[in-house]
């Protein structure tokens, strides 16, 4: 354990903070989708991965990273509409496994459609030349592009808290998530705003699976390992809490980094053995309601 | 202005109303009372379009709305209060009545509702900000009635809103149906208190096994103790 100095924690810290806003993202997608239409989408790993890919095609024609930071979510995101539109909406109501099973579908449908398109190999993406390089955080030099990625992640949190909290939409989407039923008896169009809502969460996770691919590329199954760790953070958070995608989240890509530092090959196992002790002291996570899935 | 004929409603396989006829004119407050399990409350929810599936015809104002979605139902004017009051937990006493007024086809401001509020339930313009489920259950109740009544239906239908309400509030709230009634609001409602009903009702309808099985003036029926007994005693 030489060279191993407060400083270098403190800078791991940072790598699993960043690594953690990516979990973050793609979690509070979920756990929006599974709070509200108690979906559990199986697909998000594969709108990750859509995302990183409409970031890749969005730059071949000669978008920027920034165009791309607002547009592939979009496209994404709109792809999710449909999907929620014409396949996901007739199994409301149908108990928990019908939507589980068609997203199952959906996520290899989308995989191998990306295959067939863009190949089984992956590409890198480019850091944008801005992002390039480390900056100074007073107890060393981190990675430019992860302070990035951390900040962009509390941008989009804090809009999605004022929209949440501070809209007439964001009003109808929490009662919603309480009792869909009162706010149809009040003349609410329920099922245009769980279309909306599928949107946000299929391009929140099209935003992670772009940030994510300057980091580590894009393949067509970059979705998958990521999904199971998402799973991990969205059910120790508690499913449908958003302050727990968000605690756990950044949870789970501390002990990622950390665990790491110490055995890196550790690292995958780290976090299930996080939600093993999770689950046992506490089953319905952090902050999840007890028989939510009762 | 709302007229059943022959409607049968199911939820899954059991068949809960077995082809009901009841009208209800315009101005009017009109009880439907009887048994526990009589179908009282599957009668208001098949009207708001909330059974797995009905048959029959409603007629809202002249139009058949059976086919129609909930929320569209409730645009054309029909205003619902259910048995379980169903007030969001975790916000505001502001926030549940604001909920009233989003629906795309309500155009009221919120100030001048508020400021209605205050007149009918002042209990609830003093907590506008407390979490509404702290308040008490009748408090509850007063709230889950402001919320239907904020987009000013012209039909409003209450299930038991005197279900486990301090007696000395259902006085009150009874009150206050009249004077709603009094004031150009036609209502339906449904309550265990048959005398408490009868008492500001125009006419009343029993049921009984998912029928109606007696229709009459309220005041006739409130005297009959006999077709009460037969129909409403435990």
């Amino acid at each position: 354990m030489d060279g191993l100095t407060p400083d270098l924690l403190v800078l791991q810290l940072f790598t699993g903070l960043a690594l953690g806003a990516i979990y973050v993202l793609l979690a509070l997608g979920m756990s929006l989708l599974f709070g509200m239409l108690t979906v559990v989408n199986f697909a998000h790993g594969a709108f990750y991965m859509l995302g990183a890919y409409a970031g890749l095609v969005l730059l071949g024609m000669g978008f920027n990273f920034w165009a791309c930071l607002i547009i592939a979510p979009i496209i994404v995101g709109s792809l999710g509409m449909l999907c929620e539109r014409f396949l996901i909406r007739h199994l409301y109501g149908r108990g928990i496994d019908y939507p589980l099973l068609l997203t199952f579908g959906l996520s290899y449908v989308l995989v191998e459609l990306v295959r067939i398109f863009f190949g089984t190999s992956g590409y890198p993406v480019d850091t944008p030349d801005i992002l390039q390089g480390a900056s100074d955080i007073w107890i060393g030099y981190f990675p430019t592009y992860r302070l990035f990625v951390i900040g962009v992640a509390v941008v989009v949190l804090t809009a999605l808290w004022l929209f949440l909290e501070r809209t007439p939409y964001g009003l109808i989407i929490r009662a919603g998530a309480r009792d869909p039923q009162i706010v149809r008896i009040l003349g609410i169009d329920v099922a245009r705003v769980w279309l909306v809502v599928f949107g946000i969460g299929t391009g929140l996770a099209a935003l992670a699976g772009l940030l994510a691919a300057p980091l580590q590329g894009t393949s067509p199954e970059m979705g998958s390992t990521i999904l199971a760790e998402s799973f991990v953070v969205t059910v120790v958070g508690g499913m449908g809490s958003l302050v727990g995608a968000v605690v756990a989240g950044l949870l789970v890509g501390v002990v990622v980094a950390m665990t790491s530092l110490f055995a890196p090959e550790m690292a995958q196992v780290a976090i299930f053995a996080l939600m093993a002790v999770v689950l046992l002291v506490r089953p319905q996570g952090f902050f999840g309601r007890a028989g939510l899935m009762s | 202005m709302l007229k059943l004929e022959k409607l049968q409603a199911w939820y899954g396989r059991s068949h809960i109303l077995q082809g009901i006829d009841l009208e209800v004119n315009k101005g009017e407050l009109v009880c439907l009372i009887g048994r526990n399990g009589a179908g009282k409350t599957t009668t208001l929810r098949a009207v708001m379009g909330l059974t797995s599936r009905a048959e029959g015809r409603v007629v809202f104002d002249g139009q058949d709305i059976l086919k129609l979605p909930t929320h569209r139902r409730n645009g054309l004017g029909l205003g619902y209060v259910p048995e379980e009051r169903r007030i969001v937990p975790g916000m505001s006493v502001r926030d549940n009545l604001r909920l009233g007024l989003l629906a795309s086809h309500h155009t009221a401001r919120e100030a001048d509702v508020i400021a209605e509020i205050a007149e009918t339930f002042p209990r609830l313009a003093e907590r506008l900000d407390q979490d509404a489920t702290t308040m008490s259950g009748g408090e509850q109740q007063m709230l889950a009635i402001a919320r239907a009544m904020v987009s000013k239906p012209k039909l409003l239908m209450l299930d038991e809103p005197s279900e486990g309400i301090m007696p000395v509030l259902v006085d009150e709230m009874f009150a206050l149906f009249a004077r709603l009634r009094d004031g150009g609001t036609t209502i339906l409602l449904v309550e265990q208190n048959v005398e408490l009903a009868l008492g500001i009702a125009d006419r009343a309808y029993i049921m009984d096994q998912g029928e109606i099985v007696y229709q009459a003036d309220a005041k006739a029926l409130l005297a009959d103790a006999e077709i009460q007994e037969r129909y409403c005693s435990v």
